[in-house]
């Protein structure tokens, strides 16, 4: 494993800037997701990295060797594609081997043996080792391209939505085995999601993405707390923060013209609170119920505290704890 | 609009048995997701209603008319499919109308119809564009637009938005649901995405292996569900679930677990000793010294809000929800204990929830 330096990368497509100016590192041993929507530029960086692409301007460095202009199988990088693309014809034993396999390795087949068998170990997958690739369920397959990945030690893992194709259980389990095993290897990760909760639960840092820039980068902590803009604000929480003009409440900085509200900094009281607002709906999520309100005309969604017996047309009132305030640029405004 | 009743549906593929005796009815104006993972028959179940395939055995009734052998385009339905197939060529306003022309509707007509249907849809300003430069959020648009347009007597929806990514798709579970809203249309809908499915159903019918298991409002499925697999399946994390073995009497407020009593809802059935199961949602666990299970905390995962805290047991490795303002040290013993009131339990053997005063509140069936 070794750090990674993406310095100054900037990558267009014609009239698309798809990267511009981005600069991070992945410290050795650590986890780095990159979070945005499709068309943010996540996919392009992480390709950037691989020698897939060539960055127009900046560069790549790869365990303080400058790599910018070498070729993807010199970079000693290993990819893992959202889309499992197995051998089918090959056992997963095989499959696994493979990369081992090229003859520029020269791994003694005692060696590879025993490397696939470990890591089929910490996938649960030992007991398929002879099965044919095509014999298995999605998430099992998913296991073995993630495995394929695992059997070299290369100098940094990227991983491009690997877990977007399965269902939300076993993304869940996923989740939870992919932290414990980078954790157990020290394994440094650049990882490309548009799940928030894929972002928080694993990540050592986020890095929010939007337009080719990278926004902010942080732990998932700081993210959620500290957001430096009302875009970064919005990327996590579930629900969503409510963005409210500045308007509708009094005694904010002066400079506020955007009040971002999570459901923590919202106390919903039956009646003397700063502001009055309607119920429009309760939505039960199962864990979670989402209570929707009508704030004047805008949408204000909090979690319900289920002991409340709220229902639709009821009002109830609204006070601000501590709420983040956004200038008119959306910038945070500190208070 | 209309009623959809679908009674003792059986579809085999030769030796595969892919839906067993599914019964079902769909109120007019109802919102029914048919949820499952892959695999359960949830897309040959809707496919039988559509009249893409052939039951084997069973009836389908549509506004009450047996519907069970007419062709596809005898039922007047609509159906929204996965992958939206847009006609590139076309632009958006003749990929809407596409339908109406088939079936011999005049132009003035088709134009007045369209036009609606992009109000609907909030797509108006999109109707002499190119379908080829739209993005997947507006195309899924235009998709339904080619569905609703013709006023079927039901939707029919094959996890329409199984392609779109996180944001976009919780945008369009809103704007779907407000939908059915504003048109009242019979929808039954396919998806493996129980977030989906609680956000948007007025029922759920929960799938596996062919069979339906239960069919009820999301919050009865969520907070009473009739068995081990849909307890399971439904809930994220899912619901822990500890084994244990003791004998039931009717009135029963306590099992037996381990060394200690633990309260549950009163038990309205009696069971000889047999292998149990309590089950424990991950919100219904709570952090006490005094608690009645004692275990390592193994680690927890931040969700801004809440936390997931994962504890090492005797009983397996349980998952708690719990506000983020608490800190968890990893190896630290702690003692857990569950809210009482809302406890399942069931029969290991069959996966069936025991009948218990918990389930009297709903409409369980």
């Amino acid at each position: 494993m070794a750090e990674v330096e993406i310095r100054a990368v900037s990558k267009a497509f014609g009239q698309t800037r798809a990267v511009s100016e981005l600069s991070l590192t992945v410290s050795d041993g650590e986890f780095v997701a990159l979070l945005g929507p499709t068309g943010a530029g996540k996919t392009t960086t992480l390709r950037l990295v691989a020698g897939l692409e060539t960055p127009d301007s900046g560069s790549i460095r790869i365990g303080g060797r400058d790599m910018t202009g070498d070729a993807p199988a010199d970079r000693d990088v290993a990819f893992v594609f959202q889309q499992y693309s197995l051998y089918p014809h090959l056992t997963v034993f095989e499959n696994m081997a493979f990369a081992l396999r090229a003859p520029i390795r020269r791994v003694p087949e005692a060696e590879i043996r025993a490397k696939v068998h470990e890591v089929a170990r910490m996938l649960h997958i030992e007991t398929k080792l002879d099965n044919k690739a095509t014999q298995l369920s999605g998430g099992q397959m998913q296991r073995v391209a993630i495995g394929r990945a695992l059997v070299r030690s290369p100098s940094i893992y990227l991983m491009d939505e690997p877990l977007s194709s399965l269902d939300a259980k076993l993304r869940g389990e996923m989740r939870l085995e992919l932290k414990r095993i980078q954790t157990d290897l020290g394994a440094t990760i650049l990882y490309v999601t548009h799940d928030q909760t894929e972002a928080m639960t694993m990540a050592s840092r986020i890095g929010v993405i939007e337009a080719g820039r990278l926004m902010q980068i942080g732990t998932p902590r700081e993210i959620y707390e500290n957001p430096v803009n009302a875009y970064v604000a919005a990327r996590l929480g579930q629900p969503a923060i409510n963005l409210l003009p500045a308007g509708l409440f009094a005694g904010l900085p002066p400079a506020a013209k955007t009040i971002g509200a999570r459901t923590e900094h919202l106390t919903i009281v039956r009646g003397g609170g700063d502001v009055a607002a309607t119920v429009t709906r309760i939505e039960h999520l199962g864990d979670q119920s989402h209570l929707h309100l009508d704030l004047g005309g805008l949408p204000v969604v909090t979690l319900s505290d289920p002991e409340a017996n709220l229902g639709a047309g009821d009002v109830v009132s609204l006070c601000l704890n501590k709420p983040l305030f956004f200038d008119a640029a959306g910038g945070r405004v500190a208070v | 609009m209309a009623q959809i009743r679908v009674e003792a549906l059986n579809k085999s593929f030769g030796t595969f048995h892919a839906v067993k005796t599914a019964s079902f009815t769909v109120e007019d104006g109802q919102f029914l997701c048919l949820l499952g993972p892959s695999g359960c028959g949830k897309t040959t179940t809707l496919r039988m209603i559509a009249g893409l395939e052939l039951p084997t055995a069973g009836t389908i009734r549509l506004g009450g008319e047996d519907v069970t052998m007419n062709r596809a385009s005898e039922r007047d339905i609509a159906f929204v499919f996965q992958l939206f197939a847009l006609y590139p060529h076309l632009n958006v306003r003749r990929n809407i109308g596409f339908p109406l022309k088939c079936e011999g509707i005049n132009a003035a007509e088709r134009e007045r119809r369209v036009e609606e249907a992009a109000r609907i849809l909030r797509i108006s300003h999109l109707l002499d564009r190119s379908v080829s430069g739209l993005a997947g959020g507006d195309r899924q648009r235009v998709a339904l637009g080619r569905a609703i347009v013709r006023k079927p007597k039901c939707f029919l929806m094959d996890e329409p938005l199984g392609a779109l990514d996180t944001e976009m798709r919780e945008a369009m579970i809103r704007e779907l649901r407000a939908l059915h809203d504003r048109l009242g249309a019979t929808t039954v809908y396919v998806t493996h995405d129980q977030l989906e499915a609680m956000a948007m159903a007025d029922r759920i019918a929960v799938m596996n292996h062919g069979v339906v298991e239960q069919v009820a409002s999301p919050r009865d499925i969520y907070d009473r569900p009739a068995s081990l697999f849909v307890a399971d399946f439904i809930g994220s994390p899912p619901m822990n679930f500890l084994p244990f073995r003791d004998s039931l009497q009717a009135g029963a407020r306590t099992v037996r677990l381990g060394e200690r009593d633990v309260a549950i809802p009163a038990v309205r059935e009696a069971l000889p000793e047999s292998d149990l199961v309590l089950g424990v949602r991950p919100e219904h666990v709570r952090f006490t010294d005094q608690g009645m299970v004692r275990g390592e905390v193994y680690g927890s995962e931040y969700l801004g809000t809440t936390q997931i805290v994962t504890v090492t047991t005797r009983y397996g490795a349980l998952k708690a929800r719990s506000p983020a303002s608490i800190s968890f040290r990893t190896g630290e013993n702690i003692g857990l204990d569950f809210r009482p009131d809302t406890l399942s339990i069931f029969d290991k053997q069959s996966g069936r929830a025991i009948r218990t005063a918990l389930y009297e509140g709903g409409a369980h069936g």
